[in-house]
């Protein structure tokens, strides 16, 4: 049996508890043991983005974050993205620009491209490039995604 | 055998309690330990010690002459942080380097040098910085510190002289008085997201047209990253022109001991050290 630990944290605004093995990532936590799978699982090694989150403000590839480190912490997923104005301004503009084709990467895209702008307000269109290098898509080619974001960048708030 | 015990501190005596015990893993960012116990590299200990909430690992500040950077420092911090830019340019251009913002939130400068990859992208520029780190262990009730240079911390691919009841507490690199410059140069496949094929460090104090005080180091081109001391020599003192910079390159070339792999034979890496070395001080003789 291996060791497990009981953590809370909250997750999208939401006090949350699980128990949870000591060597699991907190991708394996969100999608399996609390049920959200918003947060997708492609490479599983920090390559691609797609299980991005924010944790207490910093986004994070959350295959690589152990859970039992979440103890205590603040967490955005997908799920929880649009409880910001600007998280549900950056899910309009990706609809609207057409930057979602199979739509793995749109979580972990639209996530980090919240991070990066409420850090950021106005970025650059180069700046944006810099910001979601850690994001791959497989299937847009990344100007409708960088479109979507610039847009939400250049509107005011 | 599994994980017995987790621990996660808040106070660096207690985390040096919990490794005093013996067979303790050490988590900071997770970002090498979690791909590598993944993939059946490393086997976790019977602890497992998270350090994220030791405040006292935490923080970059200049003090006693030199820039300390807390173990848990991220790249992100360190990035963000003007002490930094002002006394260590060069870790600062190869913050800029590292992986992707993501990666970059969570990896911390403690775990890049006690995971001492051959291509650790902080290594090269702290060894151009003359880091020194500082240990720390809780033998027998009270806590000893040792420091010592990270040229010798560095003793093999993944192998440190951290003994397993030490821990790394702090980097610390001595201010210097004169100007300096600095370049950070990272061969790769692309921009993001990629292992250093080579990586290269430079730093000298300017005095005139002439460069004092040169150190040139190079990642991914040896067992440990490596300062060449035969190209230092060819540039301390002399003039910046095309002979001296060739010379230095030449003697760079000589010095690495590359082996091949996945990314880049030795023999490519041999002639990437001199063109770039080439390039770098073509660049700084023309700034
Ligand atoms: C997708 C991806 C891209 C990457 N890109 C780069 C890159 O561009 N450049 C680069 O250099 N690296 C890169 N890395 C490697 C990794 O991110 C870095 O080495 C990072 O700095 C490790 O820090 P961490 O805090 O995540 O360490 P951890 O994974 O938490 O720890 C690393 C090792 O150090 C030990 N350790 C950590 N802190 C201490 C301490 N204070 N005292 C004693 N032992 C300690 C741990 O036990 C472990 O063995 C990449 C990794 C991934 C997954
Ligand atoms: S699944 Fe985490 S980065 Fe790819
Ligand atoms: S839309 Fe398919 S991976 Fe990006």
């Amino acid at each position: 049996m291996s060791l497990t630990r009981e953590i809370g944290f909250v997750l999208n605004g939401v006090r949350t508890r699980a128990t949870v093995p000591v060597a699991m990532s907190a991708l394996d936590m969100l999608r399996e043991v609390v049920g959200l799978t918003g947060t997708k699982y492609a490479c599983g090694e920090g390559e691609c983005g797609a299980c991005t989150i924010v944790v207490d403000g910093r986004s994070l590839c959350s295959c690589l974050l152990f859970a039992v480190d979440c103890d205590g912490r603040e967490l955005t997923t997908i799920e929880g993205a649009e409880r910001d104005p600007l998280g549900a301004r950056l899910e309009q503009a990706f609809v609207d620009c057409g930057a979602v084709q199979c739509g793995f990467c749109t979580p972990g895209m639209v996530m980090q491209a919240q991070h990066w702008l409420q850090a950021h307000p106005g970025a650059s269109r180069d700046a944006i490039l810099r910001a979601i290098e850690g994001n791959l898509c497989r299937c847009t080619g990344y100007v409708k995604i960088v479109d979507a974001i610039e847009r939400v960048a250049r509107e005011a708030p | 055998m599994s994980v017995e015990h987790y621990w996660a501190p808040r106070t660096l005596d207690e985390a040096l309690g919990h490794l005093a015990g013996g067979d303790v893993t050490i988590l900071a960012g997770g970002t090498d330990l979690m791909p590598q116990k993944n993939a059946g590299r490393v086997r976790l200990g019977r602890g497992l010690l998270n350090l994220s909430r030791v405040d006292a690992l935490r923080g970059v500040a200049v003090e006693k002459g030199c820039l300390r950077i807390g173990a848990l420092a991220t790249i992100t911090e360190l990035l963000a942080h003007a002490a930094v830019r002002e006394h260590a340019d060069v870790l600062a251009q190869a913050c800029d380097r590292f992986a992707s913002d993501q990666l970059r939130n969570a990896a911390t400068i403690g775990g890049n040098v006690c995971n001492a990859s051959p291509a650790g992208d902080t290594l090269v520029p702290l060894l151009v910085l003359d880091a020194e780190v500082e240990l720390a262990s809780r033998p027998n009730g009270s806590v000893a510190t040792r420091t010592l240079p990270l040229a010798a911390f560095l003793t093999g691919p993944g192998r440190t002289a951290r003994a397993p009841h030490e821990l790394l507490v702090a980097l610390r690199v001595p201010l210097r008085r004169a100007p300096a410059v600095g370049r950070f140069f990272k061969f790769g496949t692309r921009p993001a997201l990629d292992i250093s094929t080579i990586s290269i460090g430079f730093a000298a104090s300017r005095d005139g047209g002439t460069l004092r005080d040169v150190r040139l180091a190079y990642g991914a081109v040896a067992p440990v990253p490596m300062r060449s001391h035969a190209a230092e020599a060819a540039l301390d003192g002399a003039a910046l022109t095309d002979a001296t910079i060739a010379r230095a390159a030449a003697a760079a070339r000589e010095d690495v001991r590359p082996i091949d792999d996945v990314r880049a034979s030795a023999w490519y890496r041999r002639e990437l050290v001199f063109n770039m070395t080439r390039r770098i001080l073509d660049d700084v003789a023309h700034a």
